[in-house]
């Protein structure tokens, strides 16, 4: 029956692909959580534990049972959404990530759409008009946003924006404390407010998204201007191209029917690696501008040794990241106009 | 490429002309090894060179911005930003180098034996690679030190972890395209074993694309380093590290002082920019189809 769907064969198929990372994903994270140097049961127990609440955490997490029998354990634990106690807000560390993880994706999808906007007009210029200012603006642009340290960036802007003009508001969190945070639908506060109503709060929000978005973008937006540049001069000397232009094409077909879009596919591609950079610099702007998200919650559990929520940070970080990556692909194959030739 | 002919003058004068003729086209890179050569310099002699001891306090000049006695200003507790900024350079290019070398080890080995002999050992090492990258390489670098515990020594560990897969997938795919070329069937014949062939006829050919790697991946992994001790991992707070020293001076960029943060802030892009630069000079020469 499914030879006659090519395209959701190749999406279930792409969708069974990311079974075993998923499993590699959670044994690795087993064992970072196993690897602590000495005995565990100490770790989790917290700093100020004593040798009976130390002994009560081990049998509490059957650390005195084999590994294997640990693993069970976990994986089970897991598939009940549990992650452990927090040792610092005493909460289960699966809700407190919940509670925080809109923060994060508000600020980190925001931070990619504008890089999109901006790196694949960038990299099409300059592919189109090589050697001019365009072109080396790409190329300055390229080198500088890979070589800018995230949380250096995010500092000059607040030093620029919010001491020197002004203009931004203080570098503290989500929204300002004049403003009431709006009623929880999706945990956005854009699309929250905007639902509510409410744009004097819209605006708050955005104002304070604003910095740490463009701080993240900018980071994120090189390797995407890079490869959007280089694809599109592929494409464009090739043979379809000559074509296409021979047969009396508009300039603007050619450009953007037959080339921008066959260039695009390995733009895609890349976006997996953009991710991991993207999440991982997430961490780092969300500590500059103190943004409630859980790259902040990890990095103050970090601080206090709370080993439960650093590990279950980790964990939920790389299914969120295998889950971007699962999305792109089957974006990419649902647009990829030659996967139902490819099947049948 | 290397493999092409060992016939040696002629052709060891051709890729020095090669290399001329690369510098001269493109000045850049020139310039990316004369910071090379400043980074280096700094970090070797650096700190019998700095004016100020970089953990000597000095209460009564804290936070002055500036001056001919102080270049890049002094800190909250009135130590000198530019000696600490100098004498940081060893530690940074320390970590990064190590890191960098282990994983160009660890990957170099484990890319021969999946590349070379291929079956179960590539299959489990291309799973095992998968499942590293199916990370956030960052947010697995804080995992990892936060498991094996808070040491500079861990921060070279997980840096070198989430950087090995470049190098084993790199050096996989160059050996496996040449072990059953003519020059590696012409030295089993002539009686090489295995790990001879691979270590002095097929290795030596991915030596090339690895440096480009290698000069790319140091600014990359001083990014990485420096953004764990910017999070409080790794470096404790007296040492002078950049990554650190921005962590301390972003508490007092809200309020004006900004050359706590800005001057080691801008060695780290620096450095990065260096090996960005040099990378890509060193890619013009090795290989110029793939500049982009």
């Amino acid at each position: 029956m499914l030879t006659s769907y090519p395209r959701l064969r190749a999406i279930l198929l792409r969708v069974a692909q990311a079974v075993p990372v998923v499993v590699g994903v959670v044994v690795i994270s087993f064992l970072l959580t196993r690897a602590l140097p000495g005995d565990p049961a100490v770790y989790f127990a917290g700093v100020a534990a004593d040798e009976a609440s130390i002994e009560e955490t081990r049998v509490a997490m059957g650390l005195d049972k084999p590994l294997p029998v640990q693993f069970v354990r976990y994986v089970g634990d897991l598939l009940q959404g549990d992650l452990g106690q927090s040792l610092s807000s005493g909460r289960p560390v699966a809700t407190d990530l919940a509670s925080r993880l809109p923060a994060s994706l508000e600020l980190t999808l925001t931070a990619l759409i504008l890089a999109v906007v901006i790196a694949v007009p960038l990299g099409v210029l300059a592919a189109t008009r090589p050697g001019t200012w365009v072109d080396h603006l790409c190329r300055v642009v390229v080198t500088a946003g890979v070589s800018l340290p995230t949380f250096f960036t995010g500092i000059l802007l607040i030093y620029i924006f919010y001491y020197l003009l002004g203009i931004a508001p203080s570098p503290l969190g989500r929204l300002d404390f004049i403003y009431l945070s709006p009623d929880h639908v999706t945990g956005f506060y854009l699309i929250d407010a905007a639902l509510m109503g409410d744009w004097e709060t819209w605006r708050g929000a955005a104002k304070q998204l604003v910095l740490p978005a463009a701080t993240l973008a900018l980071f994120t937006l090189a390797p995407i201007a890079r490869m959007t540049r280089a694809a599109m001069l592929t494409a464009l000397s090739s043979d379809f191209i000559r074509t296409a232009r021979a047969a009396g094409l508009s300039r603007r077909a050619v450009l953007y029917r037959y080339a921008l879009r066959n260039a695009l596919l390995p733009v895609v591609t890349t976006l997996g690696m953009v991710f991991s950079f993207a999440l991982g610099a997430n961490v780092l702007v969300e500590k500059v501008f103190a943004w409630p998200g859980i790259g902040s919650y990890a990095v103050e559990a970090l601080v206090v040794s709370d080993y439960a929520a650093v590990q279950g940070f980790v964990l939920a970080m790389a299914l969120l990241f295998v889950l971007l990556n699962l999305v792109v692909d089957l974006l990419y194959t649902a647009i990829d106009p030659r996967i139902g030739f490819d099947a049948k | 490429m290397t493999d092409a002919t060992p016939s040696d003058l002629p052709a060891q004068q051709s890729t020095l002309e090669h290399v001329i003729h690369v510098l001269r086209a493109n000045p850049v890179t020139l310039i990316a090894f004369g910071m090379f050569a400043f980074l280096i310099l700094s970090a070797l002699f650096g700190p019998s060179l700095v004016p100020y001891d970089p953990l000597a306090t000095d209460a009564a000049n804290a936070l002055q911005p500036p001056s001919l006695a102080h270049w890049f200003g002094t800190d909250q507790i009135g130590r000198d930003v530019f000696s600490r900024v100098i004498v940081a350079t060893r530690l940074d290019l320390t970590i990064s180098v190590a890191a960098v070398a282990i994983s160009f080890v660890v990957g170099s080995i484990l890319g021969c034996i999946a590349g070379y002999w291929g079956g179960w050992a590539d299959i489990i090492l291309n799973r095992f690679l998968d499942t590293i990258m199916a990370f956030p390489l960052f947010v697995l670098a804080m995992g990892i030190v936060a498991a094996l515990g808070n040491t500079v020594e861990n921060i070279i560990y997980a840096t070198a972890i989430i950087n090995m897969p470049f190098y084993a997938r790199l050096v996989r795919a160059e050996v496996n395209i040449r072990r059953d070329a003519g020059f590696v069937r012409a030295a089993k014949l002539a009686g090489s074993s295995d790990i001879r062939v691979l270590a002095t006829q097929i290795f030596p050919n991915a030596l090339p694309p690895m440096m480009v790697q290698v000069s790319l991946n140091l600014g990359w992994a001083i990014l990485n380093a420096a953004g764990l001790s910017f999070i409080g991992l790794g470096v404790s707070p007296p040492t002078a590290e950049w990554g650190i020293m921005v962590a301390e001076g972003a508490n007092f960029i809200v309020s004006g002082e900004w050359w706590l943060a800005v001057f080691p802030g801008l060695w780290l892009m620096f450095a990065v920019f260096t090996f960005n630069l040099l990378g890509d000079g060193l890619r013009d020469i090795v290989d110029p189809r793939k500049r982009t």
